[in-house]
């Protein structure tokens, strides 16, 4: 009996199973375990991405050839989408934070299927080993871009095949990881966790698993049909067997336009567990904002007609597309009126994740403000395929969901980690971050409006002087990602013990020892009708 | 004390009810796989209402409706072997899983034949015969034929390992009255993998 109790006592980091060493790790089916080694995946495929990216604003720093020609431009965007898009936002916060917290925040020992769990992980791993194969054989990396538009997706003679698969893969993962989340938190909440007492991270989960598992499957078969174009031409997107090249473009973004809010949504829940706790405030509006993040995930699934206005569509789908566009701001909208609420009359408590979250509304508004240029159909004309569109989409995916990534981290550090990070090289590291990703991206709705083009190495001379701001820009950038991930390296490791709720905060997370142990709970929580999520005094 | 140890990396967490709420999930996630082609069918045969009718013709209806037969057959089968399960009955579940498992292999031979036919006839994506001799709406409905069908003949072997680990389930008693999700999910998969023939097997057999 002593043993047990010494088991069950130890956290989830340090406890010693079956295996040892690595094999602790890769074939544990603890949902922490599972969460950590998702972060150190998707933070190196981060890193990755990061790096392709300065590279291609560094090509952009003058125009003409600085560093690379056209064909190596345009192969470093297409990695630099398909890793940042498949393997870092929409996988990130859902499978590490997710996974990490998710089931502690509703009382339970672990997911519904933990070995599923696992199995989702091998599967990232194994899409992010066929993307790299793509990279490293055949006639050259792929050139199409993330989007693989037919007909050049089947026409390029670069090694796409293993990319396009390696998504598919990807996207299996993505699903499995969306339906154990759903099963969980319809049958392993603790009792007392009723639906209106769950944590709005949790919520936005559930609205997230749902378009996981209804939409990827469609880019799922499309990624399939572009495979066999390519292996026996069966005709289906090739004008010259009769196939239709703008049907693959539908098929793409019924996927792809609900997998932003698939990055979007798990991030505002993070951000809504995060201003209430700083603010000390109950959150404002509780129902409003799960019934936003519902919404969202319903229309959100009608508006994938917006990426395709200049591509061939009738005028009446246009107009419902942009109406139907303009109909899915309102609750984004929503939200953020709800958090400013929050913050009214609130006991701020200034720290590193709050920071983060007041700058993520910010680039979020931007962001999303500077979508509905591109939803109207006037102005999506003008700016179309621009480096406004480059501006828009970093506001709200980095913008968006990498500030909410920083902001989780910070906010859930302490807890995964057992010590607490250095608190002023964070708040450095969050100033240099944000004042870089401003001078990067800000510089591109300009350049996009006076119509310098995307996805091209080279541009005309009057377009200087933006470029060299956002280059700039993306150098301090760099510099405070470096800061932020040497102080969370360095911290996770020597670090001061952290207590157990440093941030006084009412989820049930904060409930359990930092790190948590290994079966979350000693004792099952039981919720009584004054307990909640948010009920601070 | 090895034991307790391996108890708590993995606790069980068995529950029928979750294994069939994740199962019904993941057959949404398959319905919207096949959705994906069926809406390129609908579109393409807006499109070429003709050239779709033209060639249906030639797809073997005989062999086509002898396949749905014994696909409803087997979907009986793998569901009377849930109920045999449900009485203990052990013997009979596994003789009744088998019968579907034969049922599902003797459907792809037929396939296998069939797409033979066609292939004999010079008939397969991307063959000259087909750029040479047939309009685009023909060449587009044989491309579809041959994914959508062989997108499910694959469901159908993914079906038959499947039931092949249930029945191994069943025998060493893994599966058994009071833990039947295994066998349940792998009825559930059969009845989607049956439910999406009977779609397939008018839309391009029978509507000519």
């Amino acid at each position: 009996m002593h043993t047990t109790s010494a088991v069950n006592g130890a956290n989830y980091l340090a406890y010693q199973g079956k295996y040892k060493g690595l094999l602790g790790w890769i074939l544990s089916t603890d949902h922490k375990r599972i969460g950590l080694l998702y972060l150190y995946s998707i933070a190196t495929m981060f890193s990755i991405g990061v790096l392709l990216g300065l590279a291609m604003k560094f090509e952009l720093l003058a125009p003409g050839k600085t560093i690379m020609d056209a064909q190596t431009y345009n192969a470093t965007f297409t990695v630099h989408g398909v890793i940042m898009i498949f393997m870092v936002v929409v996988p990130g916060l859902p499978a590490v934070f997710g996974n990490l917290m998710m089931p502690i925040m509703i009382g339970a020992k672990d997911v519904a299927f933990p070995k599923l769990n696992l199995l989702s992980w091998y599967l990232y791993v194994a899409g992010v080993v066929l993307v790299i194969s793509a990279l490293i054989f055949g006639n050259g990396t792929p050139d199409t871009g993330w989007t693989f538009y037919a007909p050049y997706s089947f026409k390029t003679g670069t090694n796409l095949l293993p990319a396009i698969f390696g998504a598919f893969v990807l996207g299996f993962s993505s699903i499995l990881t969306g339906l154990n989340f759903l099963v969980t938190i319809h049958r392993l909440r603790c009792p007392g966790m009723k639906w209106t007492k769950l944590p709005l991270f949790v919520w936005t989960l559930y609205g997230t698993a749902w378009i996981q598992l209804l939409a990827t499957p469609v880019v799922g078969i499309t990624l399939v049909l572009v495979a066999l174009e390519r292996l026996f031409g069966v005709g289906i997107f090739d004008p010259a067997l009769g196939g239709d090249p703008i049907l693959y473009q539908h098929l793409f973004w019924i996927y792809s336009h609900p997998a932003v809010y698939i990055m979007i949504l798990p991030a505002m829940g993070a951000i809504s567990e995060i201003i209430p706790t700083f603010s000390q405030k109950h959150i404002f509006g509780y129902k409003a904002i799960i019934a936003s993040t519902l919404s969202i995930a319903f229309v959100g699934y009608l508006v994938w007609g917006h990426h395709m206005y200049t591509a061939g569509m009738s005028g009446t789908a246009q107009y419902y597309f942009s109406l139907l566009t303009f109909i899915v701001a309102i609750p984004s909208a929503i939200k953020v009126f709800n958090w400013i609420s929050t913050m009214y009359k609130g006991s701020i408590n200034i720290q590193t994740p709050f920071y983060w979250a007041v700058s993520f509304i910010f680039v979020f508004m931007v962001g999303g403000l500077s979508g509905l240029v591109l939803g109207a159909l006037a102005t999506d004309i003008y700016v179309h395929d621009t480096a406004f569109v480059v501006a828009h989409f970093h506001y709200i995916v980095f913008g968006g969901t990498g500030f909410a990534f920083f902001a989780a981290m910070h906010y859930w550090f302490p807890k995964i980690y057992g010590r607490m990070y250095d608190k002023s090289w964070a708040n450095i590291g969050w100033l240099v971050f944000t004042i870089g990703f401003l001078a990067l991206y800000s510089p591109m709705f300009y350049l996009g409006m006076m119509g310098m083009p995307r996805r091209y190495y080279d541009y005309l001379p009057e377009f200087h002087g933006g470029n060299i701001l956002s280059t700039f820009g993306s150098w301090i950038m760099v510099t405070g990602f470096v800061i932020i991930l040497t102080n969370l390296i360095r911290s996770a490791k020597k670090g001061e013990p952290a207590e157990m709720n440093p941030w006084k905060s009412k989820t049930l997370e904060w409930t359990v020892t930092s790190p948590p142990p290994v079966l979350n709970f000693e004792i099952e929580p039981v919720l009584g009708e004054k307990d909640g999520p948010y009920n601070y005094e | 004390m090895e034991e307790h140890v391996h108890h708590v990396e993995h606790p069980d967490m068995y529950d029928p009810e979750s294994s069939k709420i994740g199962m019904w999930l993941f057959i949404f996630t398959e319905l919207l796989l096949f959705g994906g082609l069926f809406l390129v069918y609908s579109v393409y045969r807006y499109m070429n209402p003709d050239a779709f009718h033209m060639a249906a013709v030639e797809l073997n209806t005989t062999i086509g409706a002898f396949n749905t037969v014994i696909l409803l057959v087997s979907s009986m089968t793998i569901a009377m072997s849930t109920s045999a399960l449900q009485k203990g009955q052990k013997n009979l579940t596994i003789g009744l899983v088998v019968i579907t498992f034969l049922i599902g292999i003797g459907f792809l031979v037929n396939k296998w034949f069939e797409w033979g036919v066609k292939f004999d006839h010079g008939i397969w994506p991307g063959s000259e015969h087909m750029i040479e001799n047939m309009s685009q709406g023909e060449i587009l409905f044989f491309g579809l034929y041959f994914v959508m069908t062989g997108l499910h003949a694959l469901h159908i072997i993914v079906g038959l390992v499947v039931m092949g680990f249930a029945i191994r389930g069943v025998a060493n008693g893994k599966v058994n009255p009071d833990r039947p999700s295994m066998l349940e999910n792998a009825g559930l998969y059969w009845h989607l993998v049956d439910l999406i023939w009977i779609f397939l097997f008018p839309l391009f057999y029978l509507i000519t």
